[in-house]
């Protein structure tokens, strides 16, 4: 069977698929692929199922080199340099090396390799739950010198040219914007902020700080205050979330933020949003956008009705 | 109330016979494109596969709240016991929380194994178990300054709750023992060994039992 040896692992590649979004009774997060559509675009890409485990590369850079011929695709942060394109399959020889820069803007790229990485499931899933320590390659980022078994490729003779042909839209596989705009619905304690803080919210811009990771972004920008400071219970919290502690500046929750929360929640970010919150780096400047729950909904429906046809033209040119 | 466009939040009572009710009641319910119902200390979320109409989902809401719950639902009580050693190497803020409450090691672990505690809930970290019913002469305030690795098993106090740490991980509560059992554990399927419901009571053994149970 074949594997995945990783030369460069780059600050923190994890593997990863659609995480295990229903254990927040046991407090374990949803974690999983931050940018869970992206993941699911670059596997279908490749002939894998959408949950199979692909390998999330921070930064870069990052190179590896896979034991035998196999489809590769990946979606996500701006291309490197002489780099392979996203969002497109792409068929490698055996030994041939995967090389991808540092990106131009983003930081996130789901790599998806047809057979998918074949890591013990684990509470119904293979993902990489950084803080439970499990899942993935024994809970840990990958290193240097990692070899991850690969499950079993579709007939490459399948892989048939006009499939090579077939690419995701650009918006699907690039999915770092060059000025990130995240739409958002209010949160439960949207009326507890001042007036002050709800304007500034919507019209001014943030910068996401260093101390951000695969938990969450915390911003710095015009102060979030409370008309008055009331202690708040704890209770079940989402990615997405924008948390705002008495410091009164945000936090933007992630795939594996915790499940509880006992900050108020101003607003969260939509579902089809959370693919440009998954790009986001430290000094990057975010604005907000208030939008309805009923648009929300529409967009997230769309999107899945543009997959669900994207899934149907790849399987029409599939033998 | 919504959650984004990722779930629903229903706020209840602060009691746990009150989030257990609603909890129950909305499982029971089947919602329509309902994930997990997530109960917390005062609420209860329920998360979606996919965005609903806020209307609709309200309306099953009230409705599944509105009806009785049928008597053999399963509500049967699950007693744990948790054995928890207090020795002074393992509960290594028996001092602060002994200054603060005015007492000696040996009385802090008397009292906190005395009582029988309620699963508030679970969160925070993966099968963290927040634990109501410490006794009031117990309290003691979270440390100002939260430790970086705090073992796995550790018995803490934090302000008036108890809780074990199931897995290493930063915290900042008062440590006053360590338990051998597992309380979190992924090869496990619940994983959780505590759920929120469920009934706690602490065991007070010695070092050496300690060893062996680990063993």
């Amino acid at each position: 069977m074949g594997e995945i040896e990783i030369l460069r692992a780059g600050p923190l590649t994890t593997v990863q698929d659609l995480g295990r979004p229903n254990f927040r009774r046991e407090g374990i997060s949803p974690g999983g692929a931050l940018d869970s559509h992206a993941a699911r675009i670059a596997n279908l890409l490749v002939g894998n199922c959408d949950d199979a485990a692909v390998l999330e590369i921070i930064y870069g850079p990052f190179r590896a080199c896979i034991s035998d011929e196999r489809i590769i695709a990946w979606c996500g942060a701006t291309l490197g340099e002489k780099e392979f394109s996203p969002g497109r399959p792409i068929r490698i020889s055996a030994n041939e090396e995967l090389n991808f820069a540092a990106p131009a803007r983003g930081c996130r790229r789901w790599l998806a390799i047809s057979g998918g990485i074949d890591s013990p499931l684990v509470l119904g899933s293979r993902a990489t739950d950084l803080r439970g320590g499990f899942g993935g390659l024994d809970g840990r980022a990958v290193r240097d010198g990692d070899r991850l078994p690969l499950g079993e490729s579709v007939e490459l003779a399948h892989f048939s040219e006009s499939r090579a042909s077939w690419s995701a839209p650009n918006e699907w596989s690039q999915t770092a914007p060059a000025h990130p705009v995240l739409r958002v619905v209010a949160g439960s304690e949207w009326n507890a902020f001042t007036r002050a803080a709800r304007a500034a919210l919507a019209e001014e811009t943030y910068l996401v700080h260093a101390d951000s990771d695969r938990m969450g972004a915390r911003l710095t920008g015009t102060l979030l205050p409370r008309k008055k400071k009331t202690e708040m219970i704890s209770e079940a919290v989402a990615p997405g979330t924008i948390q705002v502690p008495d410091g009164a500046q945000p936090i933007l929750l992630l795939g594996d933020c915790q499940t509880l929360g006992g900050y108020p929640k101003i607003a969260h970010v939509i579902t089809v949003d959370l693919p440009v919150a998954a790009q986001l780096r430290p000094n990057d400047r975010v604005r907000f956008q208030i939008v309805s729950l009923e648009s929300a909904r529409e967009l997230f429906l769309s999107r899945e009705n543009d997959l669900e046809r994207f899934r149907a033209g790849l399987q029409l040119r599939m033998p | 109330m919504p959650l984004g466009d990722a779930g629903v939040i229903v706020r209840v009572g602060d009691s746990l016979g009150e989030v257990l009710e609603a909890a129950r009641k909305l499982e029971a319910a089947r919602l329509s494109e309902a994930a997990e119902i997530v109960p917390a200390f005062a609420s209860v979320v329920i998360f979606l596969r996919a965005p609903v109409p806020l209307q609709e989902i309200e309306d099953e809401i009230r409705d599944a709240l509105r009806k009785p719950l049928r008597k053999h639902a399963s509500n049967r009580l699950r007693v744990i016991e948790v054995p928890v050693s207090y020795d002074p190497e393992f509960g290594l803020d028996l001092e602060i929380v002994g200054k603060h409450c005015g007492l000696s090691p040996n009385e802090i672990a008397r009292f906190h194994s005395a009582r029988q505690y309620e699963v508030r809930c679970v969160g925070f970290a993966p099968g963290f178990a927040y634990l109501g019913g410490l006794p009031r002469a117990l309290a003691t305030p979270r440390r100002s300054s939260p430790r970086t690795k705090v073992a796995a098993g550790s018995v803490a106090i934090g302000g008036s709750q108890t809780g074990i740490y199931p897995l290493a991980s930063p915290g900042g509560w008062n440590i006053i023992g360590r338990t051998p059992l597992r309380l979190f554990d992924p090869a496990r399927n619940p994983a959780a060994m505590l759920r929120t419901g469920d009934r706690v009571r602490f065991l007070a053994i010695d070092r050496a039992q300690f060893e062996q149970w680990e063993r």
